[in-house]
């Protein structure tokens, strides 16, 4: 694929940039307008950006593994988020668990939040297994 | 009750399954020489259920129950009385008399081993079938009866009659099952459980209840089906196509009694009413009647018994309908005399055939001289039949008439059905049991070895037992007829069989019986003359009835599938859209109010009509463009006009993923837009205007119904409790995230699961390659198409 | 603007429908794809629509002082929104590969419902 130095010299900066602001939503998503869905769509459009600009296979490279495998790890996560309050504290499954004390930007953090990772995990790994599947084969 | 009888009372049951099992891995040692010990089994069963004639004979009701589906009331409930027993030892006795018989009949038969298995199949199924108290235990083992036999009668595969005639049989039992299951539930719905037992005590109850009728007549429909009363009769004859020992045992004591076993169990729940008795006389008498006289125009020895098996299964149904003591002991004792004597009958007739090669009577005669036990014995049932004393017919037939003759109601025309029938059914046996063996030996069959002992033993036996029992009735009169009498609710104290009952009116019926019949026999000689006569009639005969509807359904159903099921896409939609389009319109005319309350709708600004206007070109610019760029660019405008709709009403994280996935789905579309077929104008004007006018209306009822929708009040109830506990109890603030990771959390780990089940999905349509076989055949395909091309 | 939107929830679902009944595979996607798009629309316009009150609490407040728009058909329509592109690569690709298999764009000469078409 044929880019211009300006996109390509751009990505290499944007894709950490826009990691690091899909990481800002997911993590705020509890007080104001974000959450896992969007972040994770978000980390991926950063990762298709710059495979646009650098080749698919560099942007394999920096991923270390297929995205593919996002899936199960995120679901595991999510899960967990939710079986967490079933094996540690005999409550039914999905129940919320809160720490007492609030950590500074995130506020209270509890099992709600490794839940959104989990979905931000997924949701990033879908996108990103469907546009590199497609991407590749077509 | 002990718990071991529980076990063995199911083990009992179970064997013929387990066995008919076992025959699929050690079949091969049932096929040769050894095929005789496969009798043991039924033989074992018959001397289990004997051991219970003494105790039931004390009046004792032995009951077992297992539970199986206890929430929904069914439970594996088993109960042998009177009734049960008697039906039990008859399909395990003629059971064994028939399992032996096969050994020589089918001798060297490629699939003995199968035949053997359906057969211990079946028998299991009927045992089940008369010791269930539990009405759902009945009706499965009442379907597995009609499958099984099913199969025993298309047991000759490679003939399509007999495939056909056994296709008929399962059709018809098959609905009677389905109205069985219908009468079940209805009963359960009345009384509020399925044991028969139970609903015995709630017997007023069923009959005070306004649905008592219409249960009443699906349990006519299942047991009229299954015993082949008119006008279902016409499965019988048919299933004549299997081999003789099936008909043996499916027509005498079993399959087709299943019907009768099924009336008389619920003879003391639902019987007594004037439905239930006139409709059980009136379709008994015409069926008994009506079969008989097919009789005289049957030369096929099989067929003559088929019919004289329906008209006796009338006479059962006939005399149930009467419904006193007097008859149900006539019918108690006629099931045990038409069971031997024809039983008897098909195993002569199996024998004929099986040595002759022939069951047209009008060529046989004179056997005596090569087979005489065999001519003892059908001249013996012939007697039975013929109610001659002193066989246990002669009893048989005397109570029939006396009970027929105290009955209150249309005396004159029942004794006339009566006796006019038991004269048909005299010669019937007469033809199928003295002609083979009387007069002079025709040339064809001079050369006719003599058969098996194995197979003229049961016949003889079966013979020979309906003579003892004729000469000491009280053999079997304290053993099983009294428990049946007990079992139907009758009081059987009183009850003394004997051959002798005096010189009165019934003893000169059975004179003018007798008499009559053995005139008709030797006057009427049957001939294919009258088998041409009653052929006329075929065209208005149930049978044919019933093959036209058949076939106008086969036919109306094609049609329907051709029509809707056609393969376009685009009919299917067509369709669901045009009736929705129907059904919702038709409701909107009559009750659109079309009323708008215009201040509580939101002011309208230049930055929403702009984005409307946007949104609205780039939909029609997406429809009608004929680039397939442009109309997925038109798509992303689309997506980012509604997403400026999400902004402007207060929806930011919608707004924010809407975003994402518009510019995901159009780089996802550009990827593979030039791998993508390119756009063809297939539909012509016409076509493209009619879907036009389609969706147009559609669009037009969507907006009408939002419309409607807005005008009524809402109710924010959900949204409020998610709203006043979101920080309260989750800790969050943007309550959308909350109800998506907390609140509602199981769903959104479902919805990440479709996901990444999405993924795969794609992932392996693309990754993983073509099978050989698919490859090559679609290369085929294409190949053709080029060269039509070209 | 609730009719005006109410409006373009039925051409939305006019025109989706109007691209699924088309021979052409892309113009069925595409057609799904409006079909979607309005069906989010509808359950955001039959939940109410407000102006200006996102339904997140405001800063030190711990429930709504003010009226805010409802979350629940928000929830609903995110959840949706994701799915719908899952549905769309997925048929996308799915008539990608039908493409490749029988190489026709023409749905009506897919209608063999036997193997051997």
């Amino acid at each position: 694929m044929r880019t211009t130095i300006i996109l390509k010299t751009a990505s290499n900066y944007l894709l950490p940039v826009l990691l690091v602001f899909s990481v800002f939503i997911l993590l705020r998503g509890h007080y104001l307008p974000g959450g896992g869905f969007v972040g994770g769509l978000i980390a991926s459009i950063a990762f298709i950006l710059h495979s646009f600009a650098n080749g698919l296979e560099k942007t394999k490279e920096l991923l270390i593994v297929h995205p593919g495998f996002l899936l199960p790890v995120g679901l595991a996560i999510s899960f967990m988020a939710g079986l967490a309050p079933v094996i540690f504290f005999d409550m039914p499954f999905m129940t919320g668990l809160w720490s007492h004390d609030t950590v500074a930007i995130l506020g209270s953090v509890g099992s709600a939040l490794f839940f959104d990772i989990g979905v931000y995990l997924v949701v990033n790994g879908v996108t990103l297994t469907i546009i590199f599947t497609i991407s590749e084969s077509a | 009750m002990r718990q071991t009888d529980l076990l063995s009372m199911l083990t009992a049951i179970l064997t013929g399954f387990i066995f008919s099992i076992l025959l699929v891995f050690v079949g091969r040692f049932f096929k040769g020489k050894l095929s005789i010990l496969a009798s043991i089994v039924p033989l074992g069963l018959f001397l289990y259920f004997f051991q219970f004639i003494t105790p039931i004979a004390n009046d004792e009701i032995i009951t077992r129950s297992f539970e199986w589906i206890p929430s929904f009331g069914v439970d594996l409930g088993f109960k042998l009385d009177g009734l049960s027993l008697l039906f039990s030892l008859m399909i395990t006795g003629i059971g064994f008399l028939v399992f032996a018989y096969t050994s020589s009949y089918l001798k060297g038969h490629e699939y003995l081993d199968r035949f053997y298995g359906y057969l211990s199949a079946f028998m299991g199924a009927m045992l089940g079938l008369v010791l269930s108290d539990n009405m759902i235990t009945l009706f499965v083992f009442w379907e597995l009866t009609s499958i099984s036999s099913f199969f025993l009668i298309g047991f000759n595969n490679t003939n399509p009659a007999s495939r056909k005639s056994a296709m008929t049989a399962l059709g018809i039992t098959g609905i009677g099952g389905l109205l069985l299951l219908a009468s079940a539930l209805l009963l359960n719905n009345i009384t509020g459980t399925y044991s028969i037992s139970e609903m015995l005590s709630m017997s007023e109850a069923i009959r005070g209840n306004e649905f008592y009728a219409v249960a009443v007549f699906l349990l006519f429909g299942a047991a009229f089906t299954k015993s082949a009363q008119f006008p279902f009769h016409f499965w019988l004859p048919g299933a004549m196509k299997a081999p003789t020992p099936v008909s043996t045992y499916l027509h005498s004591a079993t399959m087709v009694k299943a019907g009768i076993y099924l009336l008389m169990r619920f003879t003391p729940v639902l019987g007594g009413e004037n439905i239930w008795n006139y409709t059980l006389i009136i379709v008994g008498g015409i069926t008994m009647l009506y079969s008989a006289i097919h009789t005289l125009f049957r030369t096929d020895l099989k067929g003559i018994l088929a019919y004289s098996t329906i008209s006796a299964l009338g006479i059962l149904v006939f005399l149930i309908g009467l419904g006193t003591e007097e008859a149900f002991l006539a019918a108690a004792v006629f099931i045990i005399v038409h069971a031997l004597y024809k039983a008897t009958l098909f195993l002569v007739t199996g024998i004929i055939d099986h040595q002759t090669h022939t069951r047209d009577i009008t060529r046989l005669a004179g056997l005596n001289k090569i087979m005489l036990p065999v001519g003892i014995a059908g001249i013996l049932a012939a007697i039975s039949s013929a109610g001659i004393p002193p066989t246990i017919g002669f009893i048989g037939k005397e109570l029939t008439y006396e009970a027929t003759y105290h009955s209150d109601t249309i005396i004159i025309i029942s004794m006339i059905a009566i006796v006019l029938t038991k004269i048909l059914l005299l010669y019937a046996g007469f033809v199928a049991g003295i002609k083979p063996f009387t007069g002079k030996l025709p040339d064809e069959h001079q050369e006719v070895k003599a058969p098996d002992p194995i197979m003229w033993i049961p016949p003889v036996l079966l013979a020979t037992l309906g003579l003892v029992f004729g000469i000491a009735p009280f053999l079997v009169e304290g053993a099983l007829i009294k428990p049946v009498v007990t079992a139907l609710g009758g009081n059987a104290s009183e009850i003394h069989l004997a051959l002798w009952h005096g010189f009165n009116t019934i003893f000169i019926l059975s004179l003018i019986t007798i008499g009559v019949g053995t005139a008709l026999y030797f006057l009427l000689k049957p001939s294919e003359k009258l088998v041409a006569a009653a052929a006329r009639y075929n065209a208005i005969s149930p049978e044919n009835i019933l093959n036209l509807i058949n076939k106008g359904f086969v036919q109306f159903s094609s049609f329907w599938t051709n029509f809707f099921q056609n393969g376009y896409l685009r009919n299917y939609i067509s369709i669901i859209i045009l009736f929705l389009v129907v059904i919702v319109g038709y409701i909107m005319i009559g009750n659109t109010r079309f009323v708008i309350d215009y201040n509580s709708l939101s002011k309208i600004t230049v930055y929403e009509i702009t984005t409307t206007l946007i949104l609205i070109a780039g939909i029609f610019y997406t429809v009608f463009t004929e680039s397939r760029l442009a109309a997925v660019a038109a798509m992303g405008v689309v997506g980012l006009s509604i997403c400026l709709i999400f902004v402007f009403y207060s929806a930011p994280d919608l707004a924010m993923t809407q975003f994402s996935i518009d510019t995901l789905t159009v780089i996802l579309f550009v990827l593979v837009l030039y791998k993508l077929p390119k756009y063809l104008k297939l539909s012509d004007y016409k076509t493209r205007v009619r879907d036009g006018v389609l969706s147009s209306i559609f669009g037009l009822i969507i907006t009408v119904l939002a419309l409607e929708v807005l005008s009524e009040p809402v109710s924010k109830q959900v949204g409020e409790f998610y709203a006043a506990n979101s920080y309260v109890e989750a800790h969050g603030k943007n309550v959308v995230n909350v109800i998506l990771v907390d609140f509602r959390g199981a769903d959104t780990l479902i919805e990440i699961s479709v996901l990444s089940i999405a993924a795969v999905g794609v992932f392996g349509l693309m990754k993983l390659r073509l099978k050989m076989r698919d490859r090559k055949r679609y290369a085929d395909v294409s190949l053709d198409k080029e060269n039509k091309e070209q | 603007m609730e009719i005006l939107l109410a409006l373009m929830v039925g051409i939305l679902y006019g025109t989706g429908i109007y691209m699924m009944l088309r021979r052409s595979m892309v113009k069925l996607i595409i057609g799904i794809i409006l079909l979607g798009n309005g069906a989010n629309l509808l359950i955001f316009l039959l939940g109410r629509i407000t102006k200006g009150a996102p339904p997140i609490i405001p800063g030190d407040s711990k429930v709504f002082l003010e009226a805010f728009a409802d979350p629940v058909p928000q929830a609903l329509i995110l959840t949706a929104i994701v799915i719908s592109f899952g549905l769309q690569s997925f048929a996308i690709v799915l008539v990608k590969r039908a493409h490749t298999v029988v190489r026709t764009d023409d749905l009506d000469e897919m209608n063999a419902t036997d193997e051997d078409s």
